[in-house]
């Protein structure tokens, strides 16, 4: 997989258009909570419920998020920036209209770096969610042959952030990184918790084909429905294969929206004629234009924290550690502001080694057990510590294993637990030595396979012989001593 | 007795809230059946609410500027447990969970709510014709229309229903059934008296004002309701001038432009015209400089009006789809419904004007039709600036002619439409203007006879306009022409 992919001849080109949930305390226009999983239509006010004579009032921290993306993404943010009313009917939008924005957004002209190429984002717009409805009865739970259909208007009114991408990207895979790399950029300046399985933040793509060098695009399909990064990469990866198959069997594309089922693995057209909407845009004469005033903006820029690619580069660089391990340090929220805690008391062992238990079972237990990573029994301290005593050779790394589990257990700390359970590592030359012989004497088959066997014989029961060993000392010998002795006595054979 | 005095009155004990509201409801009695000027009489929450007042008062405590005041509402303003219709049968049924700014602060102000009155359906008319609930007369002649759309209003203020009473004005809603029904009525400036419950028809129009049965008065009443709300966010936070302060400094050296346009308007009445002059003259020997002058772009107010507020009607109006209050037409799936719903639920007029919205709104049309509506309104406001770089206040007429006999416009949409071309110009602007009634003619046809044998009198409305925030100075001009009246 590439940045460019060719497949037949003919280069993907996609476009993605993404929604993400702001996570403002209240909704947009309205005082009533921002929350996912409340109990149906408790969140609801005159307001988003649309109401008779209810009026919109613009959520001042909606706008600071909005210019926090701004600046995350070197969008312009112009002086003034203006809601419309987007016209159109639907049973889960309260008014029949949704407030949104049009030909004055609030972020327009951005970018985001994804691996090195430049995607252009065409714009950034505020706008209102609809409420959620579930169809009762019928097929399958939709709309059409359903007995009734239920309506929940909690998430009615929560602010919405649709960022458009130019048609920049030409792989699934780039796609994929690019939703990664926003999500994480996201989740970094605290706009947004950006979960596709909840759906605070959903990603449409526009996919076409066209012949390698061919300046004009090709008809475009909108996929919809991809609840994870892996989704999206498989749906636009699938949609651009049945898209050059039908080129190259003499078909046309038909522009349509299409609906990406995660259990087939295809995607499917949601209808099949395609409505022609005109959504009756014009200003919402309900709002003032929006304004964001000097203070607000210098405010904004000078909470900005750092961005995932800059903390990337810099960990790379300071640390020694690979893209990927900076990559997964990065992206977990909090992860790199442990690890750096850990890398400031470190007494002995490099960054990359706390970078290692971290991304290894540290991550692993976390994931397991679902513990935030705030409230592990771990702390950065503690860590710093286990990695001293391993690396200092006074447990041994499986020993060291051991006893993070139990500190992230117990919460208590890991000198503590090596000093209370007596665990050392095995560092008697004499004592090895006789396990040695043990080892030897047990084995004396290999023993013979070594004394006669090829240069790959000796490395292959060697390594036969060091395992054995170690089981011996059931993991607390110290390797390094331990290899040392085997190769004393191989050779005095 | 005029809301000045009934509130001076209740505060001090000498008269009760009860005995007030009493003489009240004893004139709707008698003439309501009549007239309908309600849509909802809250006969049992009033004599609660005055009670309240009197006990209030009796604790020794003031219960505000309108205390024991009784007060009429249009019945698009929404007021918590009782039914807000618009007087259309799609709002059938549904009961506001929660009060218009408009309304708690006549609650707050110590008003007596006595009901919701009548208009046109969702404040779409000029006649109060459009009611789903059955048109309402004008008191000076039954025969005839009282205006509208806020007609209810007018009508409960000119019958004595209420002392004052509150509508809702987009192009003329207020001003027009003010003018026709011989009351005073103001279209204050936009953003001036908070808009959060009252259920909009053109959003950047409607604004609400009072009617009253003087200027005095209405300035009171001006003064209850006006203010910033958070709730509202085309609210104006700025500092109004007192009007009852200041009503009573005379016009000496003010400047009063006539609006030649809007009094030379197309068919309108001579004895109207004789009117405006009339007033002119006596605001001249009251010591004001008055003239003429001209705003040419207003006579495309009506074309720009009929564009502006049917769009943002069109889309104000799409949430009546049956799906979450009012009625339900059933279908066989959710677009059926809608639309069976709006079928049955809306009436001609409301239909008529969310087809012209959608047209002006949509695809291709969109620059031709609104677009250019706006420009309009953007000349009309540098017209009305330039006017008032040489005048304080403008004259001209409130409607073309006295009121006119039911049925006789309603088939001609453009003939009714015409009745409100004087006061639109005002809402396109957002500016303030003031109705108050000056002297009576006969109609040029149709009059009824009196009992003598005589042609009936019909009222006459001359207008006040002034710059956004310019309510004090236009409440003195209006001061001294009501003290100059017949
Ligand atoms: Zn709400």
């Amino acid at each position: 997989m590439t940045a460019h992919e060719v497949s037949r001849g003919y280069e993907i080109v996609v476009g993605l258009e993404v929604h993400c949930e702001l996570a403002t305390n209240t909704k947009l226009f309205c005082g009533c909570a921002n929350q996912f999983g409340s109990e149906p239509n408790t969140n609801i006010c005159p307001v988003c419920l649309g109401l008779p004579g209810s009026l919109p009032v613009l959520n001042e921290r909606a706008v600071e998020f909005a210019l926090r993306v701004g600046e995350a993404f070197n969008f312009d943010v112009p002086e003034r920036s203006v809601f419309h009313r987007k016209n159109y009917f639907y049973p889960d939008m309260p008014k029949n209209f949704q407030t949104s924005q049009y030909d004055e957004p609030i972020c327009s002209e951005g970018t985001l770096d994804v691996d090195g190429v430049t995607i252009r984002i065409t714009r950034a717009h505020l706008e209102e969610d609809t409420g959620k409805s579930t169809h009762v009865g019928g097929d399958g739970g939709r709309i059409h042959g359903a007995d009734h259909s239920l309506i929940d208007y909690n998430r009615a009114g929560v602010p919405l952030l649709e960022i458009v991408s130019e048609p920049d990207i030409r792989s699934a895979e780039q796609a994929a990184r690019y939703v990664e790399e926003l999500r994480a950029t996201l989740l970094a300046i605290g706009v947004s918790d950006v979960k596709m399985e909840e759906g605070s933040m959903r990603v449409d793509a526009n996919v076409s084909v066209r012949l390698v060098g061919a300046t004009e695009f090709g008809k475009r399909c909108e996929v919809k429905n991809m609840n994870s990064i892996r989704s999206v990469r498989r749906a636009v990866a699938y949609e651009a294969e049945r898209q050059i198959d039908l080129i190259t069997s003499g078909e046309r594309i038909m522009q349509e929206t299409r609906h990406w089922n995660e259990d087939d693995g295809r995607t499917h057209s949601m209808r099949s004629k395609e409505e022609a909407f005109d959504y009756r845009y014009f200003p919402e004469p309900d709002l003032v234009p929006v304004e964001p005033t000097a203070e607000m903006r210098s405010l904004v820029r000078s909470q900005m924290p750092e961005l995932p690619a800059a903390k990337r580069e810099r960990l790379i660089d300071a640390w020694a550690i690979t893209e990927h391990d900076a990559r997964v340090i990065v992206d977990v929220p909090g992860l790199a502001e442990y690890a750096e805690a850990a890398v400031a008391v470190l007494g002995g062992g490099t960054p990359k080694d706390i970078v290692n238990w971290l991304t290894g079972d540290f991550l692993g237990f976390l994931n397991e057990t679902g513990t935030k990573l705030d409230d592990s029994n771990l702390r950065p301290a503690g860590l710093a510590e286990l990695v001293g005593m391993v690396v200092g050779g006074s447990i041994s790394r499986n020993q060291g294993k051991d006893v993070m589990a139990d500190a992230l257990r117990s919460g208590e700390a890991p000198v503590a637990i090596v000093a209370a359970r007596g665990i050392a590592q095995v560092s008697d030359a004499g004592a090895l030595s006789g396990v040695l012989e043990v080892v030897f004497a047990a084995n004396v088959d290999a023993l013979d396979a070594y004394r006669s066997g090829d240069d790959k014989m000796k490395k292959k029961k060697r390594g036969f012989l060091m395992g054995e060993a170690m089981k011996a000392t059931k993991g607390d010998g110290n390797p390094q001593l331990l290899n040392q002795l085997l190769d004393q006595m191989l050779e005095a054979l | 007795m005029t809301a000045r005095e009934i509130a001076a009155a209740v505060r001090t004990g000498a008269r009760s809230a009860r005995s007030v509201l009493e003489e009240h409801f004893a004139r709707i009695d008698v003439r309501e059946a009549e007239l309908h000027a309600f849509n909802y009489l809250m006969r049992e929450q009033a004599f609660g609410a005055a009670d309240a007042i009197d006990s209030a008062v009796a604790r020794g405590e003031d219960p505000g500027c309108l205390a024991g005041v009784p007060v009429a509402v249009k019945d698009n303003f929404c007021t918590r447990g009782v039914p807000t219709t618009c007087s259309s049968k799609i709002l059938e049924g549904w009961t506001p969970p929660y009060d218009s700014t408009a309304v708690a602060r006549l609650h707050a102000a110590g008003a007596v709510l006595v009901g919701k009155t009548n208009l046109d359906e969702f404040a779409m008319g000029s006649s109060t014709e459009n009611s789903a609930f059955g048109p309402t007369r004008n008191p000076h002649d039954p025969s005839r229309v009282p205006g509208g759309s806020s007609g209810g209003s007018a009508v409960a203020v000119a019958a004595g229903f209420s002392a004052i009473a509150y509508g809702s004005d987009t192009g003329g809603s207020i001003r027009q059934p003010a003018a026709l029904c011989g009351v005073v009525g103001v279209k204050p400036t936009y953003g001036s008296v908070s808009r959060y419950g009252l259920v909009a028809f053109a959003s950047s129009l409607d604004q609400i004002g009072p009617f009253a049965v003087d200027v005095g008065d209405a300035a009171l009443a001006l003064e209850a309701v006006w203010g910033y709300d958070p709730m509202d966010s085309t609210s104006l936070d700025a500092t109004m001038d007192s009007l009852s302060d200041s009503l009573d400094r005379g016009v000496a050296g003010l400047r009063v432009g006539i609006v030649r346009e809007l009094t030379e308007v197309d068919g309108i009445a001579p004895e109207v015209q004789a009117r405006v002059a009339a007033a002119a003259e006596a605001l001249s020997a009251a010591g004001a400089k008055v003239d003429y002058v001209s705003v040419p772009s207003v006579s495309y107010g009506l074309s720009a009006y009929y564009l502006i507020a049917p769009a943002e009607a069109s889309s104000n109006l799409a949430r009546y789809d049956g799906v979450r209050y009012g009625r339900r037409d059933a279908g066989a799936d959710v677009a059926t419904m809608n639309s069976a719903t709006r079928d049955a639920g809306f009436g001609a007029e409301v239909k008529r004007r969310i087809m012209l919205g959608t047209y002006a709104l949509s695809a291709g049309y969109y620059d031709s039709y609104y677009g250019k509506a706006q420009k309009v309104r953007t000349l009309i406001i540098q017209d009305f600036a330039r006017a008032y770089e040489q005048f304080d206040v403008l004259l001209t007429p409130t409607a073309p002619t006295v009121a006119f006999e039911f049925g006789s416009k309603t088939a001609d949409p453009l003939a009714m439409y015409l009745s409100d071309v004087c006061t639109i110009p005002t809402n396109l602007a957002g500016h303030c203007a003031i109705s108050v009634p000056y002297g009576t003619a006969e109609p040029t046809s149709g009059a009824t006879l009196t009992s003598d044998g005589n042609p009936k009198q019909l009222p006459i409305g001359v207008q006040v306009l002034a710059p956004a925030l310019g309510e004090a100075t236009m409440f003195r001009v209006a001061k001294a022409i009501e003290a100059s009246a017949p």
